[in-house]
């Protein structure tokens, strides 16, 4: 058992020890369920998740950054950070071990979503490969989401903050791929060369097209690139608060 | 065991610590002695490297702070000042919790748990969350990490604050005892205590170590109390030479 595992599996249960993860499930799934069964399934009379995945990169930008937010402004508020990082682990581990932590939650909340496959599956005859992508997708932006709610959770001490401007952030980086956004960046010359670099930057565009089924590298590299960079500036801000 | 090599932080315009210099060998009982905001903590979390220092370094066990921190963490058990810890787990979780980051395998960490529980009299609450307790008990949960791995290091930093006598007597005699064999270093600022359990104290203030021996010759120089000398010597350094006081 190495440290990481040991604080990944406190994370982890202290989830479950909390109302924290129930509340979490709850809320998730019944948005989930009201997103996927919202009218539009049954008008489209075509057999998909695309409606139930195309709320995901809303609810998440909200869902994320609460599960998030205690990681490391919760530690520093009780001096609990203290006890943690005067034990043999390294900052890295601990980071790494609070993100695995909080991505199993969601793991866990995406897996209690399978019901609505089986309901797709009893109306028609769905195509698995964008379901299977759409779920791969929605991991992985997960992921992404959680490691910007860790790295303004690791800012300060207090967690509605980390809640807030993570929140923020995650909204913006969906709000960025909006084709009203890029429609507005496109119509003035000035600043129409910078429509496909932000659409580039927009987790809902890589998650689209995910979930449609095309899995492309760049697509799967874009969250994984996000993830390391959060945990990273994580990483180092922990570590400059120790020399302050 | 311990080696303090000129220890400088500053936070801002405080100077925490200022040249901190001493050493602790094994069978020491050091008391770290000096008023609020003396540097006490701030030259433990160095040690323990929570924090780390401006300028010069330490050995702790024989590992240099600044090269190796996870050498220095697995040879000492660190209570910090007011022992925090995470209220939502039970004692038993919690123990097991820092058994595993220690890599204690799982016999070990059974026997290891059930020693610190009897060392702290912490039998009955075991299956208790932490929140739910006193803050005697938690004060003893405290002390119970920290002697998980019988190390031979311990830097406690304020361990009986906040217990009652007879809970105080019971960790000082736990100190004591442990002081045999071990290199120990608790910062108080009850001056019965360090009467009690240590074999030298180190007073400083403002950062700097103004006075490092025996509690006896110490007496001594505060004609026959320590409390005469530890006023004459932290307060005498506030007042400038020639002035009013």
């Amino acid at each position: 058992m190495t440290a990481m595992q040991a604080v990944m599996r406190r994370e982890f249960r202290s989830y479950f020890g909390t109302p924290l993860a129930y509340v979490f499930l709850c809320v998730f799934l019944w948005a989930a369920a009201f997103g996927a069964f919202k009218d539009q399934l049954f008008e489209m009379r075509d057999a998909n998740l695309r409606v139930f995945f195309s709320y995901l990169p809303w609810l998440f930008a909200f869902l994320a950054p609460a599960i998030a937010m205690r990681t490391w402004a919760e530690e520093r508020r009780t001096g609990t950070v203290e006890l943690l990082l005067t034990l043999p682990v390294t900052v890295r581990q601990a980071v790494l071990g609070k993100f695995f932590a909080g991505w199993a939650v969601f793991a866990i909340a995406l897996l209690l979503t399978t019901p609505i496959v089986f309901s797709v599956e009893y109306l028609g005859d769905p195509d698995y490969g964008p379901i299977f992508a759409g779920y791969l997708g929605a991991l992985l932006m997960s992921g992404a989401y959680l490691a910007i709610g860790t790295f303004f959770s690791a800012l300060t001490k207090n967690q509605v903050i980390a809640f807030i401007v993570a929140a923020v952030v995650c909204l913006i980086l969906v709000f960025l791929g909006q084709p009203s956004m890029i429609a507005t960046l496109d119509e003035f010359p000035l600043t129409s060369w910078l429509a496909p670099f932000v659409e580039q930057m927009s987790f809902a565009v890589h998650f689209d097209l995910l979930q449609r089924g095309v899995i492309e590298l760049r697509n799967i590299v874009f969250p994984l690139v996000v993830i390391a960079a959060f945990l990273i500036c994580s990483v180092v801000i922990l570590n400059e608060q120790k020399a302050r | 065991m311990i080696q303090v090599d000129k220890i400088t932080k500053r936070f801002g315009p405080i100077t925490a610590a200022d040249q901190i210099e001493f050493e602790v060998q094994r069978g020491e009982v050091l008391g770290f002695l000096g008023p609020n905001g003396a540097g006490k903590s701030t030259t433990m979390k160095i040690l323990t490297c929570f924090l780390a220092p401006d300028s010069g370094t330490a050995r702790v066990g024989g590992h240099d702070i600044l090269q190796d921190p996870i050498a220095v963490r697995r040879a000492v058990g660190y209570v910090p000042e007011n022992a925090p810890l995470y209220d939502d787990m039970t004692v038993a979780s919690f123990l097991g919790f820092v058994c595993e980051v220690r890599g204690i395998p799982g016999t070990e960490a059974r026997a290891a748990i059930d020693r610190v529980l009897s060392q702290c009299a912490l039998q009955g609450v075991e299956h208790q969350t932490i929140d739910t307790l006193s803050k005697g008990y938690k004060r003893r949960v405290g002390l119970a990490q920290a002697f998980l791995h019988d190390p031979d290091i311990l830097i406690l930093d304020e361990p009986t604050d906040g217990l009652d006598p007879n809970q105080k007597h019971d960790v000082r005699e736990l100190i004591r005892g442990m002081g045999q064999d071990k290199c120990i270093i608790i910062s108080t600022h009850i001056l019965e205590e360090v009467d009690a359990v240590c074999s030298r104290a180190i007073i400083i203030a403002q950062g700097r170590v103004l006075a490092d021996a025996t509690p006896a010759e110490l007496k001594a120089k505060g004609d026959g109390k320590l409390e005469t000398f530890f006023r004459r010597i932290t307060l005498g350094d506030l007042v400038p030479a020639g002035g009013a006081a």
